[in-house]
C-alpha cells in the first residue's frame, strides 16, 4: 500500500481532515439515510438495506485507509492490520450465527442484546479516546483534551453506559431470565433524579478537571442508571423501552461522532436517535400513555391486578366448538382475523395461515388486522405473520381496517385481548380508558380464541366482548384450536 | 470541522431522520429497528481508530474489543434484517 503513508499523513483528527474521507462518510451517511428510505415499502425495502451494507463497507475500508495502524518508522504495522481483521471476522462469524438462528419471536431479545451491544462499543470508543486523545485529534501536545471533546465524551460514555445496562436488564425481562413484574425500589424516583444529576454535574465538572476519577466516576454511574431506569418497567411496556433504547444507541453513535468531527457518524446516530424516538412515541400512543409514565414505571404489577380483581361477577357466555367456528366462518363473506402475541406463544400462525387459505378456497375474504401494540417489539406481529407466509398485502394496521369490522361477518380474534376490549372506549376508571382499539364488537360474529376463562391480559382487566350476545368464546390453546378448525374446514367436503 | 458546523448536519440529519422515519411502513417497524441497529454500529469508525493508534495499549485494547462488538452488531444486524425482508410476500394471483 504506497498511498497508505499520504493518507495517513492527512488524516490528523479536526485539524486536518482528508477532504476525499470527509466526502467518502458523507456519502455512506447519504447511503444510511437512502437504507431507511427504503423501508417505506417492502418492495423497496431489500435494496434500502444493500444500501445500508454499501454506506457501512464505505465508512470501514476509508477508516481502515487513513488510520492503518502504522510502525515506528511510517509503514504500515502489518499484525496490527490483522489483529484489527481477525475482530471484524470474530465479530461477523458471531453476528451472522446470531442472525441465522433466531426464532422470529425472540426478535425483541435479539434487538435489546444487539442495543447493549452498541452501548457498550460507545463506552468503549470513548474510553480509548480518553486514555489516548493524541490519537483521535481531540488534545493539544500536553495532553490536555479539547474542553467541547471533553463535553461530547462525557455524553458519549453516559448515554453508551446507560444503552448498555438499561438493555441488559431489557433482554432479560424479555428473554424471561428475569420477571417481566416490576421491581419497585423504595424512593426510586429520588435515587434516579439523584444519579442523574449526578452525573450532569460531573461531566460538566469533567470540563474542569479531566482526572479519571471523574471520567470513571460517571461512567460507573451512567451503568447504574442505566439499570435502575428499567428495572421498575413492566412487561407490557417493553415495546417501548425498546425503541428508547433503540434511540439511545443513536444518541451515542453520535456523540462519539461529534468527539471524532465525522459525519457518517453523526448523520447516523441523528438517523437512529429520531427512529427510536418516534418509534417511542407510536408505542406510547398505541396504549394512551404517557412517555413519562411509562418510564417511571410499575406498569402491570400489583395495582392494576388489585384494581380488576376485587369486582369479578360471574357473567354469562357462550361456548363454541372448532366444527361451530369452520361452519360460521366458512359461511361467512368477510372474515377479520386479529392476532395478538398469544398466537405467537402458541407458535399457532402457520396454523393460522392454512385456516385462511382454507377460507380463501371457499372464496371468503380474508384480512389481518393488527394493532401497533400486538407483538412484543414495533411491527412483531407482521413479521411473525409474514415468515408463516401471509401476504403483507392482507395485513392492515388499525387506522386503515377499524371501519370495516361493521361489514365484517366474523371477526377471529386468537391471542389478543387488551387491543379489543371496549372498556377502553367507555369505562373512564378503566386502566386501558383511551387506548385506541379494534372495534371487534362492530363485527356480526365474534369468535374469541382464549385459553381460558380466567386470564386476563396484561392489563388486568376483564373484557365486555366475551359476554356479548354474537360473541363464541373458543377456549383452548390457540394453536390446537386454529388445526382443528383446518380440519374441520378440509373435512366438510366443499 | 468546527463545532457549529458538525452542529449544523447534525441538527439537519435530525430533521431527516424525522421525515424518513415517519414514511417507514409500520410493518416494517421490526427491521426498521434492527437495520438501525445495525448502522448505529458505524461506532466501529471510532473503534478502528482507537484499536491502529500506537501510544496505549489498553486504549488499542479497548478499541480492538469495540471492532469486535460493533461487528457482531453489523453484520448480525444487516443479516437478521436481510432474512425478515426476505419474508414480505405480495399476494400471488
Amino acid at each position: 500500500m504506497d498511498f497508505q503513508p499520504i493518507l495517513a499523513a492527512a488524516a490528523g483528527g479536526h485539524g486536518a481532515v482528508n477532504p476525499w474521507a470527509a466526502i467518502a462518510y458523507l456519502v455512506s451517511g447519504i447511503l444510511f439515510i437512502l437504507a431507511l428510505r427504503g423501508l417505506s415499502s417492502p418492495a423497496s425495502s431489500r435494496r434500502g438495506n444493500r444500501y445500508g451494507m454499501a454506506g457501512m463497507t464505505i465508512a470501514v475500508v476509508t477508516t481502515l485507509l487513513t488510520h492503518a495502524p502504522v510502525t515506528v518508522d511510517g509503514g504500515v504495522d502489518s499484525i496490527g492490520l490483522v489483529e484489527i481483521l481477525v475482530a471484524i471476522g470474530i465479530g461477523a462469524v458471531i453476528g451472522i450465527v446470531m442472525a441465522r438462528k433466531i426464532a422470529m419471536t425472540a426478535m425483541p431479545q435479539l434487538v435489546a442484546a444487539f442495543h447493549s451491544l452498541v452501548g457498550l462499543a460507545a463506552v468503549a470508543v470513548a474510553a480509548a479516546a480518553y486514555l489516548n486523545p493524541q490519537a483521535f485529534g481531540i488534545a493539544d501536545a500536553a495532553g490536555q483534551i479539547f474542553t467541547v471533546s471533553r463535553v461530547e465524551m462525557g455524553l458519549g460514555i453516559a448515554i453508551g453506559a446507560i444503552t448498555f445496562s438499561g438493555s441488559v436488564i431489557a433482554f432479560l425481562k424479555l428473554n424471561g431470565n428475569m420477571s417481566g413484574a416490576p421491581i419497585m425500589l423504595p424512593g426510586r424516583h429520588v435515587i434516579n433524579l439523584g444519579t442523574l444529576a449526578a452525573i450532569i454535574g460531573l461531566v460538566a465538572y469533567f470540563t474542569f478537571d479531566q482526572s479519571p476519577w471523574v471520567f470513571w466516576t460517571v461512567t460507573g454511574l451512567s451503568f447504574l442508571i442505566g439499570f435502575l431506569l428499567i428495572i421498575p418497567i413492566g412487561g407490557a411496556d417493553m415495546p417501548v423501552v425498546v425503541s428508547m433504547l433503540n434511540s439511545y444507541s443513536g444518541w451515542a453513535a453520535a456523540a462519539m461522532g461529534f468527539t471524532l468531527g465525522n459525519t457518517a457518524m453523526i448523520i447516523t446516530g441523528a438517523l437512529v436517535g429520531s427512529s427510536g424516538a418516534i418509534l417511542s412515541y407510536i408505542m406510547c400512543r398505541a396504549m394512551n400513555r404517557s412517555f413519562i409514565s411509562v418510564i417511571a414505571g410499575g406498569f402491570g404489577g400489583d395495582d392494576a391486578a388489585a384494581g380488576a380483581g376485587g369486582t369479578k361477577e360471574q357473567r354469562p357466555w357462550k361456548p363454541g366448538s372448532a366444527d361451530d367456528a369452520a361452519f360460521l366462518m366458512s359461511q361467512a363473506e368477510n372474515v377479520i382475523i386479529v392476532p395478538g402475541y398469544g398466537m405467537a406463544v402458541a407458535q399457532a400462525q402457520h396454523a393460522l395461515r392454512e385456516m385462511a387459505d382454507q377460507l380463501k378456497k371457499e372464496g371468503v375474504n380474508v384480512k389481518y388486522a393488527i394493532h401497533p401494540v400486538a407483538g412484543r417489539m414495533p411491527g412483531h406481529m407482521n413479521v411473525l405473520l409474514a415468515e408463516a407466509n401471509v401476504p403483507y398485502d392482507e395485513v392492515f394496521e388499525l387506522e386503515d381496517i377499524n371501519g370495516e369490522f361493521a361489514q365484517a361477518d366474523v371477526a377471529f380474534v386468537i391471542g389478543a385481548n387488551d387491543v379489543t376490549n371496549p372498556a377502553a372506549k367507555t369505562d373512564k376508571t378503566s386502566p386501558i380508558y383511551g387506548m385506541p382499539i379494534l372495534d371487534v364488537a362492530n363485527a356480526k360474529t365474534v369468535l374469541f380464541v382464549k385459553r381460558s376463562m380466567g386470564g386476563v391480559g396484561y392489563a388486568g382487566v376483564d373484557n365486555d366482548v366475551f359476554y356479548m350476545d354474537q360473541t363464541m368464546m373458543l377456549l383452548g390453546d390457540a394453536k390446537k384450536m386454529a388445526d382443528d378448525i383446518v380440519k374441520a374446514l378440509s373435512g366438510s367436503g366443499h | 470541522m468546527d463545532f457549529i458546523a458538525i452542529f449544523s448536519i447534525f441538527v439537519l440529519a435530525c430533521f431527516v431522520g424525522y421525515f424518513v422515519v415517519w414514511s417507514v411502513t409500520p410493518a416494517l417497524h421490526t427491521p426498521l429497528m434492527s437495520v438501525t441497529n445495525a448502522i448505529s454500529s458505524v461506532i466501529i469508525v471510532g473503534a478502528l481508530i482507537a484499536s491502529a493508534a500506537a501510544g496505549s495499549a489498553s486504549s488499542k485494547w479497548l478499541g480492538l474489543a469495540a471492532v469486535v462488538m460493533a461487528s457482531i452488531n453489523i453484520f448480525g444486524g444487516f443479516a437478521v434484517t436481510e432474512r425478515m425482508l426476505a419474508m414480505y410476500k405480495k399476494k400471488e394471483r
